[in-house]
């Protein structure tokens, strides 16, 4: 079994539609659902995180800019490392994430061992 | 309480063995622990011919320590090196030997068992062994009872509790409570431990329900004890508490008078211990503060919608979401089934159909009954064909007869 980092991107969320907390436990379902059907295949090896959508770049020179980065079209809202036998699999086991329906899309990388 | 002596020495045993136990074990030092489990065996044995004969005295407990005692005071007599080690200490506080007391108080006997917990639950031991050796010591199980519970033989259960027993005495565990930070550590040992003590009490396939029952309230009396410690009172311990009150509620209902277990939904609710679940919902009232939450809040937490009967969207969903959070904090087989089927229940049967296919639990007879039964309403001829793969797959009589049942009702 090797381990993937499954990262989500999502298209920025404007200012005006800031969902309610009703709106959020709603948002929470699919994911819960989602993470619960990878963790009952015992393929997950990590929750991840969820990242909040402000952040700060720092580039050389003592350059800080504050996000969201008009250079990059979708920022990364969070990620999950689940174990599978190929990236095909792990590719698969992204196919019903919920970042999908939300425009956004799922970023499936191998981890390196590290010995 | 009791009507004669024939029921009370197997309560007695139970509750009386492991603190007598744990007191000598204190008072001789871990080294002798075999001497120390002579000493109440021959005391009980004692107790049957004597109370057979003459009847019971007024006070069995008093009688039982008074004779343990007795015992012990010979024992040290007849051990030189150990009446050396003694003398030596009587001699300081000038103690004549025959006047030498055991020290039977309350508190002196909750503390002793309460240390003997955490000394049988070293990381030195592994945790197969620790079970029996709970079993041995705090439950006053012998090891064809042992056996009898983990489906195994009397000899592999010899094996464990004698390599178990030179590890306690190599590493001269000291009967004693350990420094507030080894006990938060050692503490997630000792309550998984109780867990799996209750869990094998529970879903033993052991045909002996008194058994099993004894091995459940057992480990409850244990975590009982550690709620009453205040170091040992965390959120854990009392969550655990609350799991098994709740599950212990449905006792009653889940066999029939043949030791048939009863299926959940099948379970005739008027049978469930109201007092117990009263208990479970104290008791995770209580495992509510602090921000930690353990394996055994969300199981807690899932047997308390448990005790709902009624099949509401509230429930199942409720139910879902913790066993979602459940798998994340550590896979089982066991949780995977259930949280399919909750996820049957809450969003709906197809969709569970999907996920359970990527479970390829393949060597499970519940995996199969799991996708007979989401395939009743579906497509008989599937359900049926799972149902006769997970017949193929089952070892137990009662799992045969379960499937069976699911079989004919098809």
């Amino acid at each position: 079994m090797k381990e993937f980092l499954l990262i989500f991107r999502r298209n920025e969320v404007s200012e005006e539609s800031q969902p309610s907390p009703e709106q959020i436990q709603a948002m929470m379902k699919p994911w819960q659902d989602w993470i619960g059907n990878i963790a009952a295949q015992n393929k997950l090896v990590s929750s991840g995180n969820r990242l909040a959508s402000e952040g700060m770049v720092v580039k050389p020179n003592n350059v800080i800019t504050n996000g969201p980065y008009v250079e990059m079209k979708e920022a990364i809202g969070g990620y999950i490392i689940v174990s599978a036998n190929s990236i095909d699999e792990a590719a698969e086991l992204s196919k019903d994430c919920p970042i999908l329906k939300m425009n956004g899309n799922v970023e499936v990388r191998a981890i390196v061992p590290m010995d | 309480m009791f009507m004669n002596e024939k029921e009370l020495i197997p309560h007695l045993f139970r509750t009386e063995y492991r603190k007598i136990i744990s007191v000598l074990c204190k008072l001789f030092s871990i080294e002798h622990i075999e001497s120390a489990e002579d000493i109440v065996s021959d005391t009980f044995l004692l107790a049957a011919e004597t109370w057979g004969l003459k009847g019971l005295p007024k006070n069995p407990t008093a009688w039982l320590y008074t004779v343990a005692k007795n015992k012990a005071l010979d024992y040290i007599k007849h051990n030189k090196i150990f009446y050396e080690k003694i003398a030596l200490e009587i001699n300081q506080s000038q103690t004549p030997f025959h006047e030498l007391e055991i020290d039977w108080s309350e508190k002196n006997i909750y503390d002793s068992q309460l240390q003997m917990m955490f000394a049988i639950c070293t990381p030195q031991i592994s945790s197969q062994d620790q079970i029996c050796l709970s079993l041995n010591i705090l439950c006053g199980f012998g090891a064809e009872e042992i056996a009898d519970a983990f489906l195994s033989n009397k000899k592999v259960i010899y094996k464990r509790l004698s390599r178990a027993k030179s590890k306690l005495r190599s590493e001269k565990m000291k009967i004693e409570m350990p420094s507030p930070p080894e006990i938060y550590k050692r503490l997630e040992n000792v309550l998984t431990t109780l867990y799996l003590l209750y869990s094998e009490g529970y879903y033993s396939t052991s045909q002996n329900t008194t058994l099993r029952k004894d091995l459940c309230i057992e480990a409850m009396r244990l975590n009982l004890m550690l709620t009453e410690n205040e170091h040992t009172n965390t959120p854990a311990t009392n969550a655990l508490l609350s799991l098994m009150c709740f599950h212990s509620s449905r006792f009653e209902a889940r066999t029939n008078k043949n030791g048939n277990l009863i299926l959940y939904h099948e379970q005739d609710e008027t049978l469930w211990n109201k007092e117990l679940i009263h208990k479970g919902e104290y008791y995770l009232g209580k495992s509510s503060q602090g921000k930690h939450v353990s394996k055994f809040h969300l199981e807690a937490s899932i047997a308390y919608w448990h005790t709902h009967k009624n099949d509401t969207t509230e429930k199942w969903e409720s139910i879902l979401q913790l066993y979602n959070r459940l798998l994340q904090v550590e896979y089982s087989p066991i949780a995977a089934l259930n949280r399919t089927y909750a996820l049957a229940k809450a969003n709906g049967v197809k969709n569970a159909i999907v996920e359970a296919e990527k479970l390829n639990l393949i060597d499970s007879h519940f995996y199969f009954t799991l996708l007979g039964e989401l395939y009743t309403t579906i497509d008989k001829e599937k359900s049926k064909s799972h149902f006769l793969t997970a017949l193929s797959l089952a070892k137990s009589m009662p799992d045969k007869q379960t499937i069976n049942q699911k079989l004919a009702n098809l």
